[in-house]
């Protein structure tokens, strides 16, 4: 077992396999499509065929009357409901009400007694809709006389949001070089296999629902809001989750709302399953971004100011899109020394999809635009591109000019690994053969972790001891894949000193499991990983004076280890932890032995309208090298190496620190050279798994992942995040590669093939 | 549509079932054999998550017609654990964190099996072709790859 030495733990640093692996390999784990219940229903949903259209009139009367077609609902049976991020941005209803604002909007739905009536109903259902001119591109959408989206922002304008720190135009004076570009990032979603789905129960004791969900805690609050229930009466519970990153997962879909509808209507269970177009189709996916940037350089790199403008494809609903917008800029002041910056950041309506959070939220867009600016820069300074970012690396303690605070900071030292490297220091003896050209090129950026969401902070673990010492672990957490509840139980199991077989974590059930912000923005491992450390110090404290009862001795010199319990320098009187817990549980005095402890990370207050201070708890700082291998006739691009030197702090289990970094590393590959969705106003052209082209194993890189240890006094046992800052690192390290290797800097993602080609051909002619 | 009586061997156990012809393998081994292992994803035969495996081949079981099991023997994820033994890829797959959310898990393993039991020692482009169909968006395949190799050795006996 990969083992790295992060401090006299038993558990921590060791990579334990996962506790839920078992499941997994053998097909019992259940997702949410995988449950039944007696008597359910299928519940399909009628979609927009136009992307902005009013709705003049829905007949339903055909699909009612069909044989197996238990329930119809349209928008006026949700009373107005909308949902949003924020209260004044409450702006998406379950269905269309009285108009569709994108392509394949649901406008409708239909619960029958199998899959195929429902989709047969369907087709039964008569809309009459009046087309409106539509927008579908952002900056168009900006212009004077443009379609309205919303009418509640004529001018389309969803959320803006401005930082203004030191004094940019004195910052460009004093370069000697300043270059002004623009850039884009592309259209493209999470990518999960598993489609969204529920399984809703209406009765007498509320709702419940078993929903694919990677924050379980949002669509707790959504169905309280709109069917007017107390929150005790929703009851959310969590099977496994079949990949989360962002978005959908965070947030509810018109599935949830429609099945719970249909359930309180017919009294009978409620199914839906997306199927993978809709995901495709309706589904949240990440901004699409014009970023203009514009950069001042001295002579011998030093960076004196930035300024970028920030274009984002918000789609028809503003979703979480203002901590969209807030993430674009926050942190454009790491991972380099910026004595000055500027960021306007324009999240926009339009009549596409609806752009929401994915892994590297938000930092994805700008970082790649200052990361490859910064190459530009040094190139026509002919200064190296790993001189330059050593040269402007910040360094711990430090504080950024907008307050954000750095404990730990592993990025030089990343870049000195990487400058070592047999990948970096050989790349230019490398003989290119007549049909290929290869190419190295590098990143370093920075990721915050341990998001802090405004009102939605609250994480807390509750652990039940068992009288035979086993501890049940009730915690808000959501694992949709990333390994937190192996983590989490690793904390719990290391502060009592138990074997990891000894804990047993539960998913949520929001009846009985603590109020949770769920999976995003890096935020498990430090705050639920905190309530997780500080509820086993809680336990521990209390069976500890049991102990010290026993031995006659204070309670603090108990120590726990190995299932054992015993005085500290007495390990001789040892008992079994089984048996201090009988002791415990049996003392007659009625109590219950139960850990409590909640995350405190989160109270630091931060200026969400200027961007100031501490939107994450910690920050990771991750630095990448990428071959690749060009084709110089059809300019398909195979990407051979990643090597990603990643500073988490402390990775508690180093084998799914790794996978993370390479899950996230291709996944920023895919976001690089492959991935985009083709768009025909508004209608994705390409909604399946064929046309978009995700990367398969075999376009996989050999990936190498190098730890760089580091010690923040911010989370529990120095683990800062370890997944989001390798899906930043990696389109501008392949985006430098394709550049060192052509010659050629492309400014907009994806670098497909026919760009490429046409560049090299465009090159060949000058 | 009128159900037609099909006879096949699944997971080693003779079954007999009435289903309608229309029916995909997958939606059989999901719906009326209740094996919720396999798993749905795209149901266009573009991601591999409902790979099984008939007479030892593996097929997108999105693609085909349950009729085609007819007469023939169908291998899922539920069935590669023997007496409470599980089989040498999936310990592989363990040992070696070789999934993350584990919705590609079960058709991933079915493509392993499917090439260890023609190939038991694959190289690394045998590896990777035998998988190019199964995807996965949490791994980066790395650790896949791993779990592949580590199953090869324990097998071949290295």
């Amino acid at each position: 077992m990969e083992e790295i030495n992060i401090g006299d733990y038993s558990l921590l640093g060791k990579s334990i396999p996962r506790i839920d692996a078992y499941e997994k390999v053998t097909g019992e784990a259940k997702y949410a499509a995988d449950i039944e219940l007696p008597g359910m229903l299928w519940c399909k949903i009628l979609r927009s065929p136009l992307p902005h259209a009013k709705i003049l009139n829905i007949d339903i009367s055909r699909a009612k009357r069909l044989t197996g077609v238990k329930a119809v609902c349209t928008a006026k049976d949700f009373k107005g409901f909308r949902w949003g991020w924020m209260p004044i941005t409450r702006d998406e209803p379950p269905l269309a009400e009285d108009k569709v604002r994108f392509y394949g909007e649901g406008v409708a739905a239909v619960a029958a007694i199998d899959e195929e009536t429902a989709e047969e109903a369907l087709e039964l259902i008569k809309v009459d809709y009046e087309e409106l001119p539509g927008v579908f591109d952002p900056e168009e959408a900006l212009k004077e006389g443009a379609p309205v989206v919303h009418d509640y922002r004529p001018n389309n304008i969803s959320w803006e949001f401005h930082m203004d720190f030191g004094d940019v135009e004195k910052g460009f004076k004093e370069a000697d070089l300043v270059r002004e570009d623009r850039f884009a990032t592309g259209r493209v979603i999470t990518g999960f296999l598993e489609p969204p789905a529920a399984i809703a129960l209406w009765n007498s004791s509320g709702i419940t629902i078993w929903a694919a969900k990677q924050s379980p805690y949002f669509v707790y609050r959504h169905l309280a809001q709109c069917f007017n229930l107390p929150l005790n009466k929703i009851r959310v519970i969590q099977p496994f989750v079949g990949g989360g990153f962002g978005g959908t997962k965070n947030d509810s879909v018109a599935g949830d709302f429609c099945s719970v509808l249909f359930s309180k209507m017919t009294g009978r269970p409620v199914k839906f399953v997306y199927k993978m177009e809709e995901v495709f189709l309706t589904c949240r996916r990440r901004h699409n971004a014009i970023i203009y940037n514009k950069m001042g350089m001295k002579k011998d790199g030093t960076i004196t100011a930035m300024q970028s403008r920030l274009i984002a494809d918000g789609g028809a609903y503003t979703a979480i899109g203002p901590l969209t917008m807030y993430l674009t800029g926050c942190i454009s002041t790491l991972p380099y020394k910026l004595p000055n910056f500027k960021h306007d950041a324009y999240r926009v309506f339009t009549n596409n999809p609806v752009g929401a959070a994915m892994r590297g939220h938000g930092v994805t867009h700008t970082r790649f635009a200052a990361e490859i600016q910064m190459d530009m820069m040094a190139e026509e300074l002919g200064l190296d591109p790993m001189e330059i970012r050593l040269k402007n690396a910040i360094e711990a303690p430090y504080e950024t000019i907008n307050k954000v605070t750095i404990f730990s900071c592993g990025l030089k030292d990343g870049l000195l690994k990487l400058k070592e490297h047999p990948l970096w220091k050989e790349r230019k003896k490398e003989n290119k053969d007549k049909e290929t050209i290869s190419g190295v090129g590098i990143s370093g950026v920075a990721y915050l972790g341990g998001a802090r969401q405004r009102g939605y902070q609250s994480c807390a673990a509750v652990l039940r001891l068992c009288e035979d010492g086993t501890v049940e672990y009730l915690t808000g957490a959501t694992d949709a894949g990333q390994g937190s509840d192996t983590v989490l139980t690793q904390i719990v199991a290391e502060e009592l000193g138990l074997s990891i077989d000894h804990v047993d974590i539960q998913r949520v059930d929001t009846a009985y499991t603590p109020c949770d912000a769920g999976s995003y923005g890096s935020r498990v491992t430090a705050l639920a990983g905190e309530a997780a450390m500080k509820a086993a110090k809680d336990l521990k404290r209390q069976l500890a004076e049991y102990a010290a009862k026993e031995w006659n001795v204070s309670s603090e010199d108990i120590v726990f280890k190995n299932n054992k319990v015993y005085p500290k320098h007495m390990p001789d009187k040892a008992i079994p932890f089984r048996k201090l817990a009988q002791i415990a549980c049996y003392s007659g005095v009625g109590a219950v032995i139960i850990g409590r402890g909640y995350s405190q990370y989160g109270i630091e207050p931060y200026d969400f309208e200027k961007g100031i201070g501490n939107a994450g708890t910690a920050y990771s700082f991750t630095s990448q090298l990428t071959r690749v291998e060009v084709d110089k006739e059809t300019g398909f691009t195979k990407c051979t190496d990643m090597i990603i030197a990643h500073d988490c702090g402390k990775p508690l289990n180093p084998g799914l620190v790794e996978s993370q970094n390479q899950g996230a590393s291709v996944q920023g590959l895919g976001q690089a050279i492959y991935e985009e969705f083709v768009m025909d106003r508004g209608r994705t052209l390409n909604a399946n798994l064929a046309d978009y082209k995700m990367p398969t194993a075999v376009d996989a890189p050999n990936i190498e992942v190098i730890h760089i240890l580091t010690d923040d006094p911010k989370v529990p046992y120095g683990a800062k995040e370890a997944s989001e800052g390798a899906i930043v690192s990696s389109p501008p390290s392949v985006i430098s590669a394709i550049h060192d290797a052509t010659g050629i800097w492309f400014k907009e993602l994806p670098v497909t093939p026919e760009k490429i080609a046409l560049a090299l051909r465009e090159k060949k002619k000058e | 549509m009128e159900k037609k009586e099909i006879r096949f061997k699944i997971n080693g156990e003779d079954t007999v079932i009435s289903i309608k012809p229309n029916k995909t393998l997958l939606e059989m081994i999901r719906e009326d054999l209740k094996l919720t292992g396999t798993k749905e994803a795209c149901d266009h035969g573009e991601c591999g998550a409902c790979t099984v495996l008939i007479n030892g081949v593996p097929v997108n079981s999105c693609l085909v017609l349950a009729m085609e099991a007819h007469g023939k023997e169908i291998l899922t994820i539920e069935g590669l654990k023997q007496d409470d033994r599980l089989d040498p890829i999936q310990e592989a797959f363990i040992q070696n964190t070789g999934m993350q959310c584990g919705f590609c898990t079960p058709g991933m393993i079915m493509s392993t099996k499917a090439l260890l039991n023609r190939n038991p020692k694959p190289n690394d482009d045998e590896i990777k072709e035998a998988i190019a169909g199964n995807l996965c968006r949490c791994t980066g395949y790395t650790k896949i790859f791993e779990s592949i190799k580590d199953a090869s050795s324990k097998i071949g006996g290295k």
